[in-house]
Formats: structure tokens, C-alpha cells, sequence
């Protein structure tokens, strides 16, 4: 025993904690006056927001809901006090033209009756305890949304669909399962050349669009005339042209980011300087040259007499322009992977399209979900740039309404309004994200 | 399991007997202008157990690595099985789906699960039924003894641990020959020791093994054969006990020497 120099002999209970560092108190002392200058700090900036609100809040409850022009505001307002207050009867009175622009009023349940299958059919992408086949409403939903906002015949939407579903059933019918190993004929050369299949499935449904759908959905209307009235994009304005950019864009940009993020890292020469040169021309162009190129350049290179739809021009340069940007996100995500991922995939026989499916994918994805978000966030309020080539998104709707001489001079309210219907869907967007990014984490 | 010299020589006979399962002849490999693999002759037996030793950068991971063409070699023939790799991307799915690999550091996937770890190649790349997928899976969880952890995501297992589902991960697919790339090189000292009795069972049922390793216990135990590379080159293999007690070149003698030296 004479060499050990210390041998506790009793262990120490547990204590409580000193009852300055728990409950409100503790709270307080450590977040809040942690110190002379966070003390000094955290009082500035309380007194920062009293000033503010003492202000903003007294504007922002003025009641001017019912007032039919600005000057009737200015009354109602010189009437209570010395007339400070906001004017908020053009909210009242333009809400709906905010909301759907200048769609037909009687026909306002269609873009409605859109808004809430959108809600169904993205949920199901969100929530995973639905089931999963919910998520063949992805697409469905495509085909139901066009033709309830612009209207036409119903055989186009049907007819149109019928191709993707010929394209299906011809990878479905024909792709050689594991266990044909004595088959004959055709199913023995699609298993020796697979990109036959492949092909097929791309050409057949392309034959049917561009020859057969449009005949037959014109003889079918003319037997049966049914169909919804046709509505023209000059009608759509508001919300309602940001929604329908914002998600067809992000909806379409981030399939078409993967692909090119893949590209650039392709080991094939061609499609990899494609790919680069692709996505640095679309960085390198500020969004608004591209929206010009779509409304007037495009019509330039299209034959005379093509009617290529506004919205449609302006919906695939804004995707191409999130995919761009996406592209280059998901490739930072693919650059954190370890190319041990690689490596045991390639081990186990996976193949390339197999391996970035069920392994690379779901984890670059999941790294750059940050990224991916805000892209989806700067494309939809990048939607109010289509302001300037005449399209009436709600920012281009601020403009209209302060031409009408009951509202000129009327700027933060309708601006405010207008950030409230952008926030709530960027905020809701932000935190879907981050209780995404705060599930994935509990897995590893 | 320590085999006695009678039973080494019985082994070594019917060894003989077997076929190939890997033929490497007249191999050469080259990083850039780096000539990494010199003139590699290597013929391995069905059943047979190899250990490759070496200094680092000799090639020896490289080598087995080029044996399921996770690297590609410039010269010569690799014949795997009866399927020689060439640049076909047939022969070369054909291969990989018949021989296993472990890694150093298990490039297990971290969103799966152990379970999930363990099916999802043969799902997808062998087509097997889910319910028969699981319970492969399980049968080799089990034989690795951590079938309790199959629900479990691989950030939430010991290093050991996961290098035991890497081993089963590779088992399920039924590889005709495994391939062990410093598989104990990343573990903390307590955990080498479950790994290396699993690859010592995994030997005793007959699996044709590569196994890249430093750990020379286990080379005198389970080897057939040693072989020792240095700048890229076999320099000596011998079968263990030779190898290590009587080694030839003098390249050999120092590695050995400084390996076995403390």
C-alpha cells in the first residue's frame, strides 16, 4: 500500500444545482444579462422594439377596413387622431384580384378546386406515414391542374394521359423479369440490348402525342362537346401566376438538377462539357434576360403562326434557371458523400442508375436539403420578376391598382399584403425543411 | 482453431486438387505515370485463404481491389471465377455479384438500416423476394452473433460491430469468393478480435478468401499462403509458418522485423 498516493474511499452523492443557474432566474441571467456588455446590449435592443412597435402598432390598427378610396381613409383616420394611420380598404376591396389576378370571377372555384388537390397531392411527398401510393397523385395532378386553369375539351387531358400510360405499360409489359431465362423472341432481345426498351418506352408515347392524341381528342369533343370554358394566360394574375410558375418550376427543376448535376460529374466527355456549359450560362444570365428571351425572342425562332403560351415560355426559362442553380447544390451534396459510398455499391454489383437511386441520391439529397430549399424559396419569389415582361403577379398588381384614381398614393399597404401572401409560403417552406432535416438527423 | 501440421499438409493436398477461382497473369497497373502493380502472377485455389502483407503504398490493396475491378488494370489477364474482367460492363457485373468485399473503413449506408444494410442488394441487384431477402439477411446477422441490432441505423453500432455487418452485408449476396481490404486496420484494439473470429469462421466454412492485413496472428492461423509485396511487386509467399520463420529476401526480414519487433 505504501506506493498508492490517493484512494478515495466514499463516492460523492449527487447535489442539486445552485438555484441561480435553473427556472426563469437562471434563464434570464445566463441569456439575457450574461455580463456588462450583453446587459447593455440586451436593453438597447429592448428599447430598439418598444420604439418600433409604439409606432407600427397604433398604423397597423387603424380602422379603415370598410373605406372605398384612399381619401375617404385619410378622413376616417383625420377623425380619430392626427391621421397617421394605414389604409387598409384597398386590401378590402382588391383581395381577390391579389388572389386570382383577373380570372373570370364565375370560374373562380376552378383554381380553387386546384389549390386544395395540390394540397392533397403534396402530401403524401411530405408526411411519410401516408401511404405510399398516395404519391400517383404526382401524376395525375399535372394533367387535372391545366386543364382546370385554362379550361378546353376533357378528352385533351385524358387523351394526353393515355400516353404516358402507353409508355408505362410498354416498360411494364415488355421489361424482362429475373426469372425468364428460357424465354424466347422478343423478350430475349430486349434482355440483350435493354436500351431497345428504353427507346420504345421514350418513342411510343412521343408517336401518340404528336399524331394520334390531337385527331382523337378532337373527334372524341366532337362527339361528346364536353369540357370546361377555355380561359386565356392574359387572365391569370396574382398569387395565383405565382403559384403556378413557382410550383411547376420546382416541381420540374429538381428532377432536372439531379440529371445535371450527375452530368457534370460524368466520366462521358460530351455530356459533361454539356452540362457545364449549361449550367454556367444559365448562372451566369441574370433571370430577367431569360424571361425577355421568353417573351420576345422565343417568338422570333418559333414558325409564324405557333401560338406558344406565355405562361408556358415563362415556366420552362424559370425551371431551367432553378435547375441551373439546383444543380449545383445537389453537386455539393455529392461532394460530401465518401467515395467509400461509391465503392461498396459498385462491390455489391450495383449499377450506376441503381446505386444513385436507392443509395447516392437519398443521402446528397438529404445533405443538401438546406440548399435545395432555399433555391425552391428564391425561385418562388423570384416569380414576381415576370413583372416586367406584362405579366400581373401580385408585386405587377401593386402597380395596376395605385393607376386607379381611388388608390393612388396607397404603397405600404398593398406591399405589406403582398410580403404576408410570399411569407407564409417561404416561412412554411423554411420550416418544413428544417423538421425534414431534424427527422432525417434522428436516423444517424 | 489452430491446424496441426499433419492437417496443413491434407489441406494443402486438397487444395491442389481444386480448380482456380482467380487467375491474375502478367498484371500491370499504373496511377497516372505511377506504375503501382508490376507483372503480378497470382493463382488462388477454390477454398484457399491468402493474406497479403506489406509496407503501405506497396500495392497490395490496389491488387485486390483490380480482383473486382473497383480499379481497372492497364495489362495482362485477370480471370475471376471463369470470367475474365475485360472493360465489359457484363463480365464485370458477373464478377462483382459473385465475390464480396470488405472494406477498411465498412462503407456501410447510413440511411439504411442493418437489416436494409443488408437486403437491399439482393433486391435489387439479385431480384430476390423480400420475405426470403430477410431472411438471408437474418441468417447472416445471426452468424455474425448481432442479430439484435438488425433495426438499428450503422451510426448507432461500435466499429466492430459494423465491420460484422459489412462481412454480412457482402455474405448475403452468396459471393463464391471474399475479398478483405484491411478490415481490422480502422477498429480499436478490444474490437479487432470479433472481427477477426468471424472472418476465422468464415474460413472455416470453406470461403475462398483475400484477406489485405497486418494482423500476422491471424495470418499464422487461418493463412494457406502469405504473400508479401513491396513497391508493387510480389517479393515472397511461402505458407505461413515458412514465412514467417524462415523468410528469404532481405525486404522481407526487415518488414517482419519491424512488425513483430515490439
Amino acid at each position: 500500500m505504501k506506493n498508492v498516493l490517493y484512494v478515495r474511499k466514499e463516492m460523492l452523492a449527487e447535489q442539486s444545482p445552485p438555484p441561480s443557474s435553473i427556472g426563469a432566474v437562471g434563464w434570464i441571467k445566463q441569456n439575457l444579462f450574461n455580463g456588462w456588455f450583453n446587459s447593455i446590449l440586451t436593453l438597447i435592443s429592448l428599447f430598439l422594439i418598444y420604439s418600433i412597435l409604439i409606432n407600427l402598432i397604433p398604423w397597423l390598427l387603424s380602422p379603415t377596413w370598410q373605406a372605398n378610396s384612399l381619401t375617404e381613409c385619410r378622413e376616417i383616420n383625420n377623425a380619430i387622431k392626427d391621421g397617421g394611420g394605414a389604409c387598409w380598404g384597398v386590401i378590402t376591396e382588391r383581395w381577390p384580384q391579389f388572389i386570382f389576378g383577373f380570372y373570370t370571377r364565375d370560374e373562380i372555384w376552378r383554381p380553387v378546386l386546384v389549390f386544395l388537390f395540390l394540397l392533397i397531392t403534396i402530401a403524401p411527398v411530405l408526411i411519410d406515414w401516408l401511404p405510399r401510393k398516395l404519391l400517383l397523385l404526382l401524376v395525375v395532378f399535372p394533367y387535372v391542374a391545366v386543364w382546370l386553369l385554362w379550361g378546353g375539351p376533357v378528352w385533351s387531358p385524358l387523351v394526353s394521359f393515355l400516353g404516358l400510360l402507353l409508355g408505362y405499360c410498354t416498360w411494364h409489359f415488355l421489361k424482362p423479369t429475373a426469372n425468364t431465362g428460357g424465354a424466347v423472341g422478343h423478350v430475349q432481345l430486349l434482355s440483350k440490348h435493354p436500351f431497345i426498351l428504353v427507346i420504345m418506352t421514350i418513342a411510343i408515347p412521343i408517336v401518340w402525342w404528336s399524331f394520334l392524341a390531337t385527331p382523337l381528342s378532337n373527334s372524341l369533343t366532337d362527339i361528346f362537346p364536353w369540357g370546361l370554358k377555355v380561359l386565356p394566360s392574359r387572365n391569370f394574375g396574382g398569387l395565383l401566376l405565382s403559384l403556378t410558375i413557382g410550383v411547376t418550376a420546382i416541381f420540374f427543376s429538381l428532377p432536372l438538377g439531379v440529371l445535371l448535376a450527375l452530368g457534370r460529374q460524368s466520366d462521358l466527355l460530351i455530356v459533361k462539357v454539356l452540362c457545364v456549359w449549361f449550367i454556367e450560362f444559365i448562372r451566369g444570365v441574370p433571370l430577367i434576360t431569360l424571361l425577355f428571351v421568353a417573351s420576345t425572342l422565343l417568338n422570333i425562332f418559333m414558325p409564324p403562326g405557333t401560338n406558344f403560351d406565355i405562361i408556358l415560355r415563362v415556366v420552362i426559362m424559370v425551371t431551367l434557371f432553378s435547375a441551373a442553380y439546383l444543380a449545383e447544390v445537389v453537386r455539393g451534396g455529392l461532394a460530401g458523400l465518401d467515395t467509400g459510398q461509391y465503392e461498396g455499391a459498385n462491390a455489391l454489383g450495383f449499377s450506376y442508375w441503381k446505386a444513385q437511386r436507392l443509395i447516392i441520391m437519398p443521402q446528397a439529397l438529404k445533405i443538401s436539403i438546406p440548399g435545395i430549399v432555399s433555391t425552391f424559396i428564391g425561385i418562388f419569389k423570384d416569380t414576381t420578376l415576370v413583372s416586367v415582361i406584362g405579366l400581373m403577379d401580385p408585386l405587377g398588381l401593386t402597380t395596376a391598382i395605385r393607376a386607379d384614381m381611388a388608390w393612388n398614393g396607397v404603397y405600404w399597404e398593398i406591399n405589406i399584403f403582398v410580403a404576408v401572401l410570399f411569407f407564409v409560403f417561404c416561412f412554411s417552406m423554411s420550416r418544413y425543411s428544417m423538421y425534414l432535416e431534424r427527422k432525417l438527423q434522428k436516423k444517424n | 482453431m489452430v491446424i496441426s501440421m499433419e492437417d496443413k499438409k491434407a489441406r494443402a493436398e486438397m487444395l491442389a486438387l481444386n480448380d482456380h477461382a482467380i487467375e491474375i497473369s502478367g498484371m500491370n497497373k499504373w496511377f497516372g505515370t505511377f506504375h503501382v502493380l508490376r507483372d503480378i502472377n497470382l493463382n488462388v485455389k477454390i477454398g484457399e485463404r491468402i493474406v497479403v502483407a506489406g509496407p503501405s503504398g506497396s500495392g497490395k490493396s490496389t491488387l485486390i481491389r483490380c480482383v473486382n475491378r473497383l480499379e481497372e488494370h492497364q495489362s495482362g489477364k485477370i480471370v475471376v471465377d471463369g470470367t475474365e474482367l475485360t472493360s465489359d460492363i457484363k463480365n464485370i457485373d458477373k464478377v462483382r455479384s459473385e465475390v464480396g468485399m470488405v472494406f477498411q473503413h465498412f462503407n456501410l449506408f447510413p440511411h439504411l438500416t442493418i437489416l436494409e444494410n443488408c437486403t437491399l442488394a439482393p433486391l435489387w441487384v439479385r431480384k430476390t423476394a423480400k420475405k426470403e431477402a430477410d431472411e438471408i439477411a437474418m441468417r447472416f446477422l445471426e452468424k455474425v452473433k448481432i442479430p439484435e441490432q438488425a433495426a438499428k441505423y450503422p451510426g448507432q453500432l461500435s466499429g466492430g460491430q459494423q465491420q460484422r455487418v459489412a462481412i454480412a452485408r457482402s455474405l448475403c449476396m452468396m459471393p463464391r469468393i471474399m475479398l478483405f481490404d484491411e478490415p481490422t486496420s480502422a477498429l480499436d484494439p478490444e474490437m479487432i478480435k470479433e472481427v477477426l473470429d468471424t472472418m476465422i469462421e468464415l474460413a472455416d466454412d470453406g470461403m475462398t478468401m483475400i484477406v489485405v492485413s497486418h494482423e500476422m496472428g491471424f495470418a499464422r492461423q487461418v493463412a494457406d499462403r502469405v504473400i508479401f509485396m513491396d513497391e508493387g511487386q510480389i517479393v515472397e509467399q511461402n505458407e505461413p509458418e515458412e514465412f514467417f520463420n524462415n523468410p528469404q529476401s532481405e525486404r522481407t526480414k526487415l518488414f517482419l522485423s519491424q512488425i513483430l519487433g515490439h
